[in-house]
């Protein structure tokens, strides 16, 4: 399919080849497979992690502790790629570098590095993100879930987690706790008595991805679990940001495949003695999809931009999320029709991605919540309460 | 072992591949230019080498300056350094010409065993490995699927249309590979990020003692004196099975002259 804006010819050729590594990984590993895995319900975490370890992709965004350092253009382009073949493992990526490295390599004292990246950038140990909770999503702040210090400076954790990315696979789980202090990030191996993961059946969406609650029943943790360098909300959302920014270019790569689905299938599914791709009707509907297509490629470089130049605001990344996610979902939803009925089966990758693209859209802030992000951010005032 | 391993960049094939009008070469900016398929397979081959046996990987490409883009490529897969052959002297140079030009930078970078893909996707001539070990004055174990070296002996299992030859030969020596001999990495990130740190030597004709007067497209053994686009492909024949299918296959095979 033809990229009508070019906008790849923008990309350095480092950056084209963090995309040609990962799409070739994509593409043999990944799509063969992946329609299989969406309709059972499994992600093959631990057959993928040394795979996706070895070339670098888990933490590259990160310097040192066996990370690869890569710009944020990369980091931007690889998740376009990893998304291209499904956001599931998009979401793995992004679980494990931004929410799960991110907040130790940022806020983690030495040993807690030391002890955690190198062996979560090779994929040896997985980790996950517990911010939200049974009663408490887009509100984190009233979060429920405690972490008491005794005297002997141990501390005792309690509450539960929900829709936890990575939560039954992982090895290690970034909490964040109420403590005395206000909220505190604690890194706790899931094999501390107490901790347990049990998944979450019957999503319609990103099944290809593991999505757990966490439960801590008294989980003692030594004094040296907590996260020394960061106390308040500002941590877990740090990550966010982090994350967000992987998915609003994540995103363009699944409507990318969206589109290609609708034109290739435009192209050679004949009705009424032509290709449907003749009728002027599927033709404005491919020539939208592009259009949005190019319009959130556009967003996502300049956004990249943004950040590889150290002044990219998280409102900017708000944009870019609702942005994007949107068009992708609507990308999604134009591309089903064109396939007809094919357009419902997981022959094709297209039901896949929508469906997908509907958790996409709810986590790592709603649509609702970036858009009275924005709202904030041209009135001043604030409407989430 | 000090491996160097033969890398040329070929218009994607992917695209639609044209020649020049003005001297009949290839046209080099029309198309992106990727690593010639093989050579990855030689590249992984050198790579595998190293990782058992130690030693160096060299890249060495004859090409235009746009050719840094897979010297990249192949350092960031994992290669060590990298000797770019570039001079507007070399330009439309022939299988013989360019087996001279490679050779005397082979000469000068010096080597223990050189390993290329057995042919380009461009010209597809699939001499240079032989051309090359002639000129070098050593051996040539061409099409191999297998390679194996101890100490300053090679063996190499050499693909035929039977199975497959058992060659060998003692170091230094060249050796060109085919497609089942292994499954080519992809660039790690660190690769992509240590890439943009190693060594990349520019060496021009006089870098690398060529005479002027053997290379480029006036000095050319062979010369390209027409060419024209391909015609589209025509539409097949269908045949329809009315009992006497077969028949009529056989006599659409017959008017081909293909029984
Ligand atoms: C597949 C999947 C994976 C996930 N992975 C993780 C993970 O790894 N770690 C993690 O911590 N969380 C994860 N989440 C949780 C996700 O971040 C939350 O679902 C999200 O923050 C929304 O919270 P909620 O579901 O409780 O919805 P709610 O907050 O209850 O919202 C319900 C609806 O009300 C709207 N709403 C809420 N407040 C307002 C308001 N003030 N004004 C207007 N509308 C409002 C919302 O936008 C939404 O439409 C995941 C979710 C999914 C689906």
């Amino acid at each position: 399919m033809d990229d009508l804006l070019e906008l790849d010819d923008q990309l350095t050729p480092e950056h084209r080849m963090v995309r040609d590594s990962v799409a070739g990984f994509v593409t043999d590993r990944v799509l063969p497979h992946v329609g299989d895995w969406f309709e059972q319900g499994v992600f093959p975490a631990r057959d993928l992690a040394p795979v996706l370890g070895s070339l670098g992709m888990l933490g590259m965004h990160l310097e040192g502790y066996g990370c690869a350092g890569l710009d944020a253009v990369s980091y931007g382009v690889a998740c376009r790629e990893l998304e291209a073949g499904d956001s599931g493992l998009r979401s793995f990526v992004s679980v494990q570098g931004s929410l799960a490295m991110f907040p130790i390599w940022k806020y983690g004292s030495e040993e807690q590095k030391r002890e955690w990246l190198p062996r979560m950038a090779s994929g040896e140990a997985i980790g996950c993100f517990g911010l939200t909770e049974p009663d408490h999503g887009s509100d984190p702040a009233g979060m429920r879930t405690t972490a008491k210090q005794d005297p002997s400076g141990d501390w005792m954790l309690n509450g539960a987690k929900m829709w936890i990315t990575n939560g039954s696979i992982a090895d290690v789980a970034v909490v964040w706790a109420q403590t005395d202090d206000g909220i505190r990030g604690f890194v706790v191996p899931t094999s501390t008595p107490g901790f347990s993961a049990p998944e979450i059946h019957r999503k319609m969406s990103l099944r290809a991805s593991v999505t757990s609650s966490l439960y801590f029943d008294d989980v003692r943790l030594p004094a040296s679990a907590v996260l020394p360098g960061v106390t308040g909300l500002k941590g877990p959302l740090s990550c966010l940001t982090e994350a967000r920014f992987g998915i609003l270019w994540g995103v363009v790569g699944a409507a990318r495949a969206c589109l290609e689905a609708a034109v290739d299938y435009a192209r050679t599914r004949v009705q009424f003695g032509r290709p449907i791709g003749a009728f002027q009707l599927t033709q404005e509907k491919l020539a939208w999809m592009a259009v949005a297509l190019g319009q959130a490629g556009l967003t996502a470089l300049h956004l990249g931009r943004l950040k590889d130049a150290g002044t990219l605001k998280p409102r900017q990344v708000s944009f870019g999320k609702l942005a994007n996610v949107r068009a992708a979902l609507d990308i999604a939803r134009q591309a089903r029709t064109v396939l007809g009925a094919n357009g419902v089966t997981l022959e094709y990758p297209v039901i896949r991605h929508m469906n997908n693209l509907e958790s996409v859209l709810t986590y790592e802030g709603t649509q609702e919540v970036h858009l009275l992000t924005l709202g904030k951010a041209l009135t001043d005032l604030d409407a989430f309460r | 072992m000090n491996i160097v391993v033969c890398v040329k960049q070929v218009p994607d094939t992917a695209t639609e591949r044209k020649l020049r009008s003005d001297d009949k070469t290839l046209d080099r900016e029309a198309a992106d230019g990727v690593v010639n398929e093989l050579d990855e397979y030689a590249v992984e081959e050198a790579l595998k080498l190293k990782e058992a046996h130690g030693g160096e990987v060299t890249v060495l490409t004859m090409g235009p300056g746009k050719a840094t883009e897979t010297i990249r490529k192949v350092l960031a897969m994992g290669a060590d350094k990298a000797v770019h052959l570039s001079d507007d002297a070399l330009h439309g140079s022939d299988a013989l010409s360019t087996s001279y030009a490679m050779a005397q930078a082979l000469k000068k970078i010096g080597f223990d065993l050189v390993v290329l893909g057995s042919e380009s996707t461009d010209a597809r001539t699939g001499v240079l490995a032989a051309m090359l070990a002639e000129r070098l004055g050593v051996p040539q174990l061409t099409l191999a699927n297998k390679v194996e070296v101890n100490g300053s002996a090679i063996a190499v299992q050499r693909l035929t249309d039977y199975g497959y030859d058992k060659v060998e030969a003692s170091l230094p020596a060249v050796v060109s590979v085919v497609e089942k001999i292994n499954e080519p990495r992809y660039p790690s990130f660190k690769g992509i990020m240590a890439a943009k740190k190693k060594p990349v030597e520019t060496l021009g004709v006089a870098d690398a003692e060529i005479s002027a007067d053997q290379v480029g497209l006036a000095n050319a053994w062979s010369e390209v004196v027409d060419f024209a686009v391909a015609p589209p492909r025509a539409a097949g024949t269908v045949v329809k099975d009315e009992g006497d299918g077969g028949a009529k296959i056989a006599e659409f095979l017959a008017s081909k002259k293909f029984v």
